[in-house]
């Protein structure tokens, strides 16, 4: 086990490697990505308020990201109760489909939505991206929030119907403060999915390009070299803040069940 | 009882409840899944004729030019090849991994591990690809770092825009993909069924062979599949590591519809590389519940 | 011992002909009862017996397909559980995790026109009356298993149910703390005064709580008396291997000038009567039940109060208290449990050793051969 625990260490300073060289250059003041660490600057940083197009971007990110995390976290919350609560035909099947998007390449998804989008005589935009995106995320909030409604003993809405409440007070009383931490973590990982994703983004984001696919832009551009890890590096810093709230609030709806937790998302 | 009184009852009773409440979401899956997914299957049969327009009447070229075409079948071996050996590394290195933390770590420190293996795949796939480009580059950062502690004389060329790069940077992007199910598969594993093969007179290291390894083969059939069938469409990484001689099919199929304009053969590959997909996992989930004596279907617990 | 008295006056829950299927699986079958005002109850049986179905078609959580079922002389078709004046404890005593002890207690009086205040009395002396005062301000997943159950109790007594459904409540609990609450739940319902109906799979248990027990097999109440009718006088041999142990010997049973005469094998002929055949005298093949408490072993210089039988000594079974003894009569196979309350000075007999039997026939019960 000793050896296997310096593997593990290793393993996960391999895993860590490239994301805390992310800072590293993101405050060097070279403007190429090599060693020898010249000097400490926060000037990339300021570069990045300069990029007005980039500021577009983010605003449009950040609605995309925001109703697909919505919409998928509504979506999950349906199939969810559905796949815990009740037994109905053909539910593996109908299951497996919705959750299909977690191992379908992206290129598929979204090839085929362009098509058939274009087909349809539409034009592709924010809306077509916040499409795509609830498809994708919607696998992962069912996951969670599975789980969550999967560790709610069912005679506490008997207990509370019995108690004298009607089906909707009972899901207000109940129901929903039980499964709130799975639908806040669910919300979040949908909403940092959405927010880096790139592929769907790249297909069907149109005139209007979304955060990702405006970095994918800037990786061109030598001379942006730098700024690009001044964004990556808030990017990431945001992804691994949300996440962790996210983890938060699933422990916390865990251990709120009284569940032992055995951890991960997924 | 009338038609009518059937539907009621239906709705209901629970499978009727059931059906209404996973509805919007399997509509919705219907809608911007399984529809454009057909789509993309009948118009692999057409031909582009304009920037939006098709001939729709049914013909075989597509398939004719995909399978004949050395650049598409090349383009299809290195992306089949390249899967295959990220999923081996990433399955190979993953074991010990999962292996250390259901079994070397304290039970309430568990979480916290896969906690922290998980967390890198939660940035961005864009920026984490991006970042191998810049430490593998010809004046990057590995490169640049050797030189400086003078471990060599001239920088590495073979690491940057080839297929290696692109292994490297896939096998670092789906290592917890890898993890994760070969974890909740030792997991599942009853602690007395070791001890009891201990006690039956089994060393430690046939303990793990007659035992823990079978038993954990449905995980690892699982963290198969789940990096070898997303990584073979990967796009970012042979698009910004492989350089020209990295390219794979989900390259090809962008620039067939976003560049080359012909729609129809991007659909084809696409469909082609789903097919073969499908029947490589298909084939190899038969193997992996035959090899796991059949105990991957009927779970225990 | 006394039978506990059968509460009198009109009945409080009644069904009739109530009937239920899940598909093609008959789940209630012809279900008829009167339970009284304050009285303890059980539904007692195998586990997918339908006891649990039939107490949740009181609380009003399952349709039922055909029937009535009627609290205080109303109708309940159609009246949701939340509208019913009825009460439950569920076998995981569903705790709601979220709430403190407190306000679990006070969920069901959200509604009440009571003010804050007097809601919060209300919810503190039912946590009195269960043995919980001032744990209101707990969290509720920090409760032990017999706390929870006592939460679950005092929840659903503070809004004065005319009758509290209890499903398996003591289940969870281990074997001191189970007959601890056996215990303060019959204290407490008779403090209450309140209806209890319980359902429970422990046949000791049903004996020990109830004023009287419905016996269910297979959606299908098949007795329903108090506690000593059932043991003594059980009305099938189902029944009787059910509740407690009852040997069985083979006998045949004949008709001589009005009287009754049993033929059993191993004890010889004895006369019977009609009430030591609750399901009607059954002449030719029969099958003599008997409790292994109704027999002794007889230690040397004792004479039999009434027959007395010769044996052998298969087995002991040392209990400490008890000891049982399978002996085996002269000419039959299959041998019969005696249990012997242990005496201080008297020795516990060997294996292998010939005895004596002492036996009466009137603790022999006569079932049909076929039953």
């Amino acid at each position: 086990m000793k050896s296997l625990k310096s593997y593990a260490i290793l393993y996960l300073i391999f895993l860590y490697a490239p994301i805390f060289l992310l800072p590293l250059f993101a405050f060097n003041s070279s403007t190429v990505i090599a060693f020898p660490l010249t000097s400490f600057t926060t000037e990339w940083f300021t570069t990045l308020l300069t990029l007005t197009e980039m500021h577009g971007a983010l605003l449009n990110s950040l609605k995309i990201a925001l109703t697909s995390a919505v919409l998928a976290t509504i979506l999950g919350i349906f199939a969810a109760m559905a796949a815990t609560r009740y037994t109905f035909p053909g539910q593996r099947g109908i299951m497996g489909f919705i959750m299909l998007p977690l191992v379908l390449p992206e290129i598929i998804v979204a090839v085929s939505l362009l098509i058939v989008i274009l087909r349809m005589g539409f034009n592709t935009g924010a809306w077509s991206v916040i499409a795509g995106h609830t498809l994708i995320c919607t696998p992962f909030a069912i996951a969670i929030l599975q789980s969550a409604f999967a560790s709610l003993d069912p005679s506490l809405e008997e207990a509370a119907y019995d108690l004298g409440e009607t089906p909707a007070s009972t899901f207000r009383l109940v129901t929903l403060p039980l499964v709130m931490p799975g639908i806040i973590s669910a919300l979040l990982i949908s909403f940092t999915i959405s927010m880096d994703e790139f592929i769907i983004a790249f297909f069907l984001t149109g005139a209007e390009p979304t955060l990702p696919v405006y970095l994918f832009s800037m990786m061109r551009f030598p001379k942006l070299l730098p700024a690009v890890m001044a964004l990556g590096t808030i990017l990431v810093v945001l992804s691994i803040l949300l996440i962790v709230i996210a983890e938060f609030f699933r422990r916390r709806g865990a251990k709120r069940a009284g569940l032992k937790d055995t951890g991960g998302f997924l | 009882m009338t038609f009518g009184d059937k539907m009621r009852r239906f709705f209901r009773s629970e499978q009727g409840v059931g059906m209404m409440l996973v509805s919007p979401t399997a509509l919705y899956a219907l809608l911007l899944l399984a529809v454009p997914l057909v789509a993309i299957f009948v118009i692999s049969f057409w031909t582009q004729t304009g920037v939006r327009d098709f001939d729709t009447t049914f013909t075989l070229a597509n398939y004719k030019e995909a399978l004949t075409d050395p650049l598409y079948r090349q383009l299809m071996l290195r992306s089949l090849m390249v899967s295959g050996l990220v999923t081996l590394i990433t399955v190979v290195l993953a074991f010990p991994i999962a292996y250390f933390v259901s079994f070397g770590v304290k039970p309430e420190h568990k979480s916290l591990w896969i906690f922290l293996i998980t967390i890198p795949f939660w940035t961005s796939y864009l920026i984490r690809v991006f970042l191998w480009k810049v430490i593998l580059g010809y004046n990057g950062v590995l490169n640049s770092g050797l030189l400086a502690v003078g471990a060599i004389d001239e920088p590495l060329s073979f690491i940057l825009y080839n297929v290696n790069a692109v292994i490297i940077t896939l096998a670092h992007a789906y290592a917890p993909f890898a993890i994760l199910p070969i974890f909740v598969a030792l997991e599942k594993i009853d602690r007395s069924l070791l001890e009891a093969s201990r006690d039956l007179g089994e060393s430690r290291t046939m303990t793990f062979l007659r035992v823990t390894l079978p038993l954990a083969a449905p995980g690892v059939v699982a963290a198969v599949l789940i990096v070898f069938i997303p990584t073979i469409g990967d796009y970012v990484t042979p698009r910004l590591v492989g350089g020209p001689g990295g390219l794979m099919i989900a390259n090809m199929i962008q620039t067939q519809f976003l560049r080359l304009n012909n729609a129809p053969l991007g659909a084809t590959l696409a469909v082609l590389a789903m097919l073969i997909v499908a029947v490589i996992a298909i084939v190899f989930m038969l193997l992996g519940n035959k090899a796991a004596g059949g105990n991957t279907g009927g779970r225990r617990k | 011992m006394t039978i506990k008295k059968k509460p009198s006056g009109p009945a409080l829950i009644t069904l009739q002909k109530v009937e239920k299927h899940y598909g093609d699986y008959h789940a209630l079958r012809d279900i008829n009862l009167e339970i009284g005002q304050g009285e303890f109850f059980s539904l007692l049986g195998p586990s997918g017996c339908g006891k649990t179905t039939l107490l949740r078609t009181i609380a009003g959580f399952e349709d039922y397909d055909s029937g009535y079922v009627m609290i205080s002389s109303k109708d309940m078709r159609g009246v949701p559980a939340n509208k019913r004046p009825t009460n439950m404890v569920f076998q995981s005593y569903a705790i709601f995790p979220h709430l403190t002890v407190l306000q679990n207690v006070a969920f069901g009086l959200r509604k009440s026109a009571m003010s804050k205040a007097e809601k919060t009395k209300a919810a503190e002396d039912a946590l009195e009356m269960v043995g919980l005062k001032g744990y209101g301000h707990r969290a509720a997943h920090a409760l032990s298993g017999g706390q929870r159950q006592r939460v679950a109790l005092a929840r659903a007594l503070v809004l004065k149910p005319k009758v509290l459904l209890l499903d398996e409540p003591l289940s969870a609990l281990d074997r001191k703390m189970r007959e601890q609450m056996q215990v303060e739940l019959i204290k407490l319902q008779r403090e209450v005064g309140i209806t209890f109906i319980l359902v429970t799979h422990d046949q000791e248990e049903a004996l020990v709580m109830s004023d009287r027990i419905a016996v269910m097999f297979e959606g299908e109440i098949v007795q329903c008396d108090d506690p000593e009718v059932l043991y003594r006088k059980p009305k099938s041999k189902r029944v009787a291997d059910f509740i407690g142990v009852m040997n069985f010997l083979p006998a045949t049973v004949r008709e001589e000038g009005g009287k009754y005469i049993a033929s059993v094998a191993g004890l010889g002929e004895t006369e019977i009567t009609g009430e030591q055949c609750p399901a009607g005298v059954p002449l030719g093949e029969a099958t003599v039940g008997f409790r292994p408490e109704t027999l002794t072993l007889l230690y040397e210089g004792q004479t039999a109060t009434h027959r007395e039988a010769p044996a052998t000594i298969e087995e002991v079974v040392y209990y400490g208290d008890m000891t049982y003894y399978d002996v085996k009569f002269e000419g039959v196979d299959k041998p019969v449990r005696i249990s012997m309350r242990n005496i201080f000075g008297r020795d516990v007999l060997d294996v292998g050793a010939p005895a004596r039997v002492s036996w009466s026939p009137g603790a022999l019960v006569v079932f049909g051969a076929g039953e």
